[in-house]
């Protein structure tokens, strides 16, 4: 019986999800559909690729970490991303850079991100895993650093440069190649593959390390590959809409406080989903009902503060 | 070697700093082309216009700050607070941004009032939080004012948004001295003055970081000093915003720096707060001018690698000085 | 039988365990007492492959502990340390559930559920069962992660100060419950105490370390008595026996002549 009303849940959801989908494609069409259904279907679909990868990257690296507030954002994840970006930049050049292949410069700037997160992972968690606020602490301020590291060399590099790589930072949603999305749409597909077998073994990781040792999870095994993965995830949203720091939080935790259950099987679609109604739903009353474009960020940024200075101030974490 | 000589070895080498912040730049202003020239030539013209303003605003902001930062961190008893982990910074910039959209004909002055009327009351904000709720460890301190400061930050971000004023804002909340010109910095001298008032009232923010309990039975009036301090920082905070931008983490690293190598006597150690954090931010403008000449990095992004470098030396590698 | 040979762990220069050998027989109860610091925790953390050791073997029914698979070992041995912080909210049956992942792998079968309901009833949990483990004392959560352990259904059952949170009544129910669960369900229990006498009186076999060494082992007549623990503690401590039972006494300066 416990397990109809997740189900029920998720459908509801699902139900929802698709509506703003559908309000997204069609408010203030006005018949021009020629034009409108491919180019907001693009859009749409970059939406999509963004909320799936936010959502579910958060989820798991709460998990993997064993708290509620901390999310890839806020650990600086995403400024190592424009980090490297920048430092690509920096070391070939705007116009070499430019005539990569995109494949080959997304996967190039995957595999670093990937290889420098666990890094950086492994730096803070294996000495100071002890405190919990010390780390986010850390995080942000190593999230200022890497910003303005970044911002450093893009003052250095020459101004053509900066242009490439501005591009190659922010791509905003209308503008979004469709390589771009076809190969972050492969690239978030093989890393939900990897996750899936891992599912069960992942709500075991809820309790802990030494208990999910103890019920014999492969700790040290599993941790890393989900990390791999929350940095490809990340990678791939950022790309997608540059940095966004507090949207991860407000949908994870929204899918925890809704869902009846602590199934990743379960919270991980949800809070999917809670990311596809909110960023969907979100842009197009914006974007229609009152006419602001890039706003919405702004409103999460907001908001997700609000919800992280909640969480942090009733202490439910420790 | 005796404390006084050590303090004016310390202002020496600010002075020396200084010089080198007079003579650098795009113009050619040298000593000898100073001497060679009329007063209304170029060179002259340059220094005095220019040069001067920003090598006094650079040294006036720096210690400012700095200075803010120790007042704020006796007062929260919490060493890792200062205006940007407060929500200081961001509220006197939305009291700028409010100020500029309603009555944008007002004086710099009067705005800067407003500025720092809005920074009291997010700094009293931050202390009401902190005294709500029970602190778990030291590091709550500086993250609950970080959000605070970031959700008031969304806030500005989304009324300078509204009104196309994004880029405005972008100046108050990144330091930058480029713009300093004779005519527009006087206000830091306000700054200044609130520096010299914090010296003579350090003794009451040593005692008032105490507590309210322990403040009352010295017979001293708690709110009263509770309050002169966020007036000084707000005020400080918000002339520092409106002149210049702010430099993150400033009046963090430079009192703990100076913690570190001297203790924690507040009468010994305000003048070399005041020093270093003007010596810190001179040698960062100069370095953000000279590392792609003639081209200008501002202070803020130089200092944000910098400061942010320093800080986790002191989150990371210090802990045990914290605990 | 758990086999320790020449077991070894320092942290920094400091020697927390210090070249321990020792069997623990299979079946029964065996008590861990020793003053702080002795490395009691540490040692069980080892045998239970937590914690990595420096030198030396452990190995769990001829299984290395080092060696083994985790997921194989999981099935033959549970156990539960102290400070179990978990940030998700999950319902005591929930956490119970989790005691059957190494046998269901996340897909429980009718005879998973047997035994989860098992372990509930065993705890008297059941009208806990829905609650979530923020909802409860320290005491009743404590008994929904002993209840989760045994629901692992495993031979070997190790466990760190389990009496932490519990006050007496409880401690009490909690000794007799692991009796049972050894006379009955003949489960071998390896069990750090800090209290003396409940190791006295529940113990079949008693390891008393000190200063990272075992100091002495053997049945609780041989080890409860004032010679030994005086000088293992630093402690007058008197034995008297009460009702066949040997009790310790140290809580005021020993006022025998």
């Amino acid at each position: 019986m416990t397990s109809l009303r997740p189900r029920q849940v998720l459908l509801g959801l699902a139900g929802l999800a698709l509506f703003s989908m559908v309000l997204f494609m069609v408010w203030n069409a006005k018949g021009a559909w020629d034009f409108v259904l491919p180019f907001r279907g693009r859009k749409l679909w970059g939406l999509l690729l963004c909320a799936w990868a936010i959502a579910v990257s958060t989820v798991l690296f709460q998990t993997v970490t064993g708290n509620r507030i901390l999310t890839p954002a806020i650990m600086g994840f995403d400024a190592l991303y424009q980090m490297v970006q920048t430092l690509f930049v920096f070391a070939f050049g705007g116009f070499a850079y430019l005539t990569l292949p995109a494949e080959l410069r997304f996967l190039g700037n995957a595999v670093v991100m990937v290889g420098l997160s666990t890094l950086l992972f492994r730096w803070l968690f294996g000495r100071h895993g002890g405190s919990l606020h010390l780390l986010v602490l850390v995080g942000i301020v190593f999230g200022v650093l890497l910003r303005s590291l970044a911002g450093l060399m893009q003052r250095l590099i020459n101004p053509n440069d900066f242009v490439v790589l501005q591009d190659a930072m922010f791509a905003s949603f209308g503008a979004i190649a469709p390589t771009l999305l076809l190969i972050s749409t492969i690239v978030l597909g093989l890393a939900s593959l990897v996750i899936l077998p891992l599912l069960p073994q992942l709500d075991v990781l809820l309790l802990g390390r030494t208990p999910a040792i103890g019920l014999g999870v492969n700790h040290k095994r599993t941790v890393s590959l989900v990390l791999g993965v929350v940095a490809v995830m990340v990678s791939v949203s950022t790309a997608l809409v540059g940095p966004v720091l507090f949207f991860g939080l407000l949908a994870a935790n929204l899918a925890y406080l809704i869902m009846p259950t602590h199934r990743h099987a379960a919270v991980l679609p949800a809070a999917a989903l809670l990311a596809v109604i909110g960023l969907v739903a979100g842009q197009a009353v914006l974007e229609h009902g009152f006419g602001f474009d890039t706003a919405l960020s702004i409103i999460i940024e907001f908001a997700g503060g609000l919800v992280f200075l909640i969480l942090l101030l009733r202490g439910g974490n420790r | 070697m005796s404390p006084s000589l050590k303090l004016g070895l310390g202002l020496l080498a600010v002075l020396a700093l200084s010089a080198v912040s007079l003579f650098i730049g795009v113009s050619d202003v040298s000593l000898a082309s100073l001497l060679s020239s009329a007063d209304e030539d170029r060179p002259m013209q340059v220094l005095l216009i220019s040069r001067v303003p920003r090598t006094v605003a650079l040294i006036l902001a720096g210690s400012g700050l700095a200075v803010c930062g120790l007042i704020m961190q006796m007062l929260a008893r919490n060493r890792f607070v200062e205006p940007s982990t407060a929500g200081t910074v961001e509220s006197a910039s939305l009291g700028l941004l409010v100020v500029t959209l309603l009555a944008p004909g007002w004086p710099l002055f009067a705005k800067m009032l407003v500025a720092a009327v809005f920074a009291l009351a997010g700094t009293a904000l931050f202390m009401r939080l902190l005294a709500a709720v029970p602190l778990r460890s030291p590091y709550m301190v500086p993250l609950v004012g970080i959000m605070l400061g970031g959700v008031i930050g969304s806030l500005t971000n989304f009324v300078a948004y509204r009104y196309d004023l994004l880029q405005t804002l972008g100046a108050w909340t990144m330091g930058d001295f480029s713009g300093i010109l004779r005519g527009r910095y006087e206000l830091l001298w306000l700054s200044a003055g609130l520096t010299i008032a914090a010296w003579f009232a350090a003794d009451q923010f040593t005692l008032a970081g105490l507590g309210e309990a322990f403040t009352t039975n010295l017979g001293l009036n708690y709110r009263r000093v509770l309050s002169l301090g966020l007036c000084i920082v707000a005020m400080a905070t918000a002339v520092i915003v409106v002149t210049a931008g702010a430099i993150p983490f400033l009046g963090l690293i430079v009192p703990n720096l100076v913690s570190a190598l001297m203790g924690d006597n507040m009468r010994r150690s305000i003048p070399w707060i005041a020093l270093m954090g003007a010596g810190l931010v001179l040698a960062s403008d100069i370095v953000g001018r000279l590392i792609r000449f003639p081209y200008e990095i501002p202070i803020g992004t130089v200092f944000g690698v910098a400061g942010s470098l320093v800080f986790l030396w002191l989150l990371l590698g210090r802990r045990r000085h914290f605990d | 039988m758990i086999r320790i040979a020449g077991l070894r762990k320092s942290y920094g220069s400091t020697l927390i365990v210090d070249d321990v050998s020792l069997t623990l027989p299979a079946g029964g109860i065996t008590a861990i007492i020793g003053p702080n610091g002795a490395g009691k925790s540490t040692l069980l953390g080892m045998i239970s492959r937590l914690l990595p050791m420096d030198a030396g073997t452990v190995t769990v029914d001829g299984l290395d502990v080092t060696r083994t698979p985790s997921d194989v070992l999981a099935k033959r041995l549970a156990v539960l340390r102290q400070d179990n912080h978990i940030a998700a909210r999950l319902t005591v049956r929930d956490l119970v559930a989790f005691g059957r992942y190494p046998h269901a792998k996340g897909r429980p079968t009718i005879a998973d559920e047997n035994k989860i309901n098992e372990a509930i009833a065993f705890l008297d949990l059941g009208a806990l069962e829905h609650r979530f483990l923020d909802e409860l004392s320290g005491g009743q959560r404590q008994r929904a992660f002993v209840a989760m352990v045994l629901a692992q259904d495993t031979d070997y059952v190790l466990l760190d100060e389990p009496l932490n949170n519990l006050d007496l009544k409880h401690a009490a129910r909690m000794m007799q419950l692991l009796r049972r669960a050894a006379r009955e369900l003949g489960k071998t229990i390896v069990i750090v105490l800090h209290d003396i006498n409940f190791a006295s009186v529940y113990a079949d076999h008693i390891v008393c370390m000190q200063a990272g060494r075992v100091a002495h082992q053997g049945q609780p007549e041989t080890i409860i008595t004032p010679e030994v623990l005086s000088l293992v503690y630093q402690l007058p401590v008197r034995v008297e026996l009460i009702d066949g039972q040997r009790i310790s006494i140290y809580y005021q300066e020993d006022r025998t002549p």
